[in-house]
């Protein structure tokens, strides 16, 4: 399913989309894809494959750590596109994020011809913003990838406005300033972020990120987002397990609970 | 176009820089283009800053001729004196602007990133004087390496954060203060070290740093009374280098040099060399020269001169070099500590290990220059720093660190 469908069918079930992150590459890449399908079964309506880079700036320590974990074992870009393929290939929809060098330095245009040759629906670009998107933007609307750029709370309603105008799928609401990881408590500036996206586009959905780790935390963004994106709680728990095997039941229990949590959105 | 007028108004200079960086921090990089747009043409600022530049730090620095170190090179060679700045390098010229338009921001904090700890003192130094909180983030191996740095930064009052994430050097120092950014733009100010990063970073620190080549470019009138054949200075982020070039650029009768770091050779992979020995990527905000991989993925640099040991460079140096107006090439570590010793016994002066390399450079384009001139060339070389922080290194390097025998008085043979 594309992004835009899967958004429409959560919409009429009343529900928030859940989206899992997952680094491609952690620990291993046969690891990673057995991760993703596993989330997939679980619950997660979208699988967001992280690629790994050398310097994420916009990720706070777990992510970081598991990106290192990837990147130490030789994980390559090729790599990724591989793990998309199975993972899509699994039945489940793929999108990817990435920071943008990687994608430069494999060449624009080629990646994303291969990305949806892999069968990632869309991508995500933390740190590339719509000015500095044309040649992205003209790539991925020959090779019908979905774009999605982010939004912060500091965004003016300008800004906002460009962004979300750029965005095809889904935009990305970061919900706090600051980096990525669960927080014990859901930032208050999201629902106030989001409804700001509203106002520039009722039509776009809109996936609000940062700081979800449990199902309660899951069911209250349900409330007022599209799509509830989750990553670091979900790659603990393949970074502090003691073994695999209580890694995957972990990521799976995790992954049931934050999908029952989209599925009974807060009032 | 002349450069003057780079960059365009979103911070291009040609291809090169721009910001590549999370939609948090475009606000806040709004506001700073905004606040110094303003304060470039505040009378009250500039007098701030020109008499902190003058009273405080001790600029404008010397322009000395260096006679011995002439003699020796077969060219007459001009040395500018920033290491006699207050803190000792030329940074102290970018801290003190930043600083004064922080507090002009209403920032009653500012975060910096630091290599070797340079740019930390100098960012705690401006922050005690301008009474700013002041967060240093340092690689956790470049605070063993530099412990005394770490104690003069927290002497002057700021906190230093050792980073452990990554290669635990000035690239993961540099994402840490970003992270620190995202979170916290509303109080906070990101006291950039060089002239690279996202728009305006790269244009500010030039313009701050600037009056190192305006001034030596009055001085070569005053002292000549004519402009030098080429100025020569080290290139790691940049920031000293362009802002002795910036006032050169339109003089098409002035070479400009930069030295990039060699370390063991460009052709082993261990250097630091980004335009020499990199390619064409996006890195800390910008799109500029690189040190990466065929994946994109930022590769660990490699020099003697910590300072000069990363793995990326100002985005206005990738474009003089794409068009032409600037020449670039590595200088090996073992070149640069060649030059070190020189200039040391030559002309009594110990540079810091950066600055060498652009002595080391100097000495190199003497000969080609010399026949392309049929004269003695006369060169500009940016002496950016003072070689104190370096005197261990350097000592372990001429292995001169050996415990000098003591006499234990009444306890002869």
């Amino acid at each position: 399913m594309s992004i835009a469908e899967i958004f429409a069918k959560a919409r009429a079930e009343e529900r928030a989309l859940l989206i899992g992150c997952m680094p491609a590459g952690f620990p291993t890449v046969d690891d990673s894809i057995e991760s993703m399908i596993a989330m997939h079964e679980a619950g997660c309506d979208v699988i967001e494959v992280e690629l790994p880079y050398s310097d994420p700036v916009m990720d706070g320590p777990v992510i970081q750590k598991a990106s290192d974990i990837a990147l130490g074992r030789g994980v390559r870009t090729r790599d990724t596109l591989r793990i998309i393929e199975a993972v899509a290939g699994a039945g489940a929809t793929v999108v990817l994020m990435t920071y943008w060098n990687p994608i430069e330095k494999y060449g624009v245009n080629a990646f994303a011809r291969d990305l949806a040759a892999a069968g990632a629906t869309g991508m995500i670009t933390p740190d590339l913003i719509p000015d500095e998107a044309a040649e992205w933007i003209a790539a991925s609307d020959e090779h019908r990838i979905d774009r999605t750029f982010l939004v912060s709370p500091s965004s003016t309603d300008e800004r906002i406005a460009m962004t979300v105008a750029q965005c095809r799928g889904f935009v990305y609401a970061t919900a706090l300033m600051g980096v990525t990881g669960a927080r014990t408590s859901v930032s208050s500036q999201a629902p106030d972020l989001v409804e700001r996206v509203r106002h520039a586009n009722p039509d776009m959905p809109v996936g609000v990120g940062l700081g979800v780790g449990n199902g309660a935390q899951a069911a209250e963004v349900a409330g007022f987002a599209d799509g509830v994106i989750v990553g670091s709680a979900l790659i603990r728990c393949v970074l502090d397990a003691p073994d695999r095997a209580t890694g995957l039941s972990r990521l799976r229990a995790l992954s049931a609970e934050l999908a029952e949590g989209v599925r009974n959105p807060a009032k | 176009m002349s450069a003057p007028t780079l960059p365009d108004l979103s911070g291009h200079f040609g291809r090169y820089g721009g910001r590549f960086v999370p939609e948090a921090l475009v606000r806040a990089l709004d506001e700073l283009d905004a606040a110094y747009r303003t304060a470039k043409t505040d009378p009250e600022f500039q007098a701030q800053f020109k008499d902190l530049l003058l009273n405080y730090a001790g600029t404008p620095s010397l322009l000395y001729r260096a006679e011995r170190l002439s003699a020796r090179l077969g060219a007459e060679i001009l040395l500018k004196r920033e290491d006699l700045n207050h803190t000792g390098a030329h940074k102290v010229r970018n801290v003190l602007g930043q600083a004064l338009l922080a507090k002009r921001m209403g920032k009653p904090r500012v975060i910096a990133e630091t290599g070797a700890g340079q740019h930390g003192v100098a960012s705690a130094t401006a922050a005690a004087l301008l009474d700013l909180e002041c967060v240093v983030y340092m690689g956790e191996t470049d605070t063993e390496r530099q412990a005394l740095n770490v104690a003069r930064m927290r002497m002057l009052g700021a906190t230093v954060v050792p980073v452990t994430n990554g290669s635990r050097t000035l690239k993961d120092a540099l994402n840490e203060a970003l992270r620190d950014w995202v979170a916290s733009v509303d109080t906070t100010h990101y006291l950039l070290g060089t002239a690279a990063g996202p728009h305006p970073f790269p244009e500010i620190v030039r313009d701050f740093v600037g009056g190192i080549g305006i001034e030596a470019r009055q001085q070569c009138l005053d002292q000549l009374g004519r402009l030098p054949d080429a100025v020569a200075a080290c290139v790691g982020g940049g920031s000293n280098a362009i802002g002795i070039f910036h006032a050169f650029v339109p003089d098409e009768s002035v070479q400009l040099y930069g030295f990039e770091a060699g370390g063991d050779g460009v052709a082993t992979g261990r250097h630091a060399a980004s335009i020499t020995g990199g390619s064409s990527g996006v890195l800390h905000g910008a799109r500029t020269y690189v040190l990466q991989d065929e994946d994109g993925q930022t590769v660990e640099s490699h020099s003697i001169s910590a300072g000069l040991d990363y793995p990326g460079v100002g985005p206005e140096h990738a474009w003089l070099h794409d068009t032409g107006r600037a020449e670039y090439e590595p200088v090996t570590d073992a070149e640069a500590m060649a030059a070190f010793q020189l200039l040391c016994r030559t002309e009594g002066i110990i540079p810091a290990i950066e600055s060498a390399h652009a002595l080391a450079g100097a000495a190199r384009i003497v000969p080609a220059l010399r026949e392309e001139l049929g004269r003695t060339p006369t060169i500009v070389v940016n002496l950016s720093g003072r070689g104190d922080k370096d005197v261990h290194t350097a000592g372990a390097y001429f292995g001169i660190l050996d415990p000098v025998e003591t006499l234990v008085p009444g306890e002869n043979s």
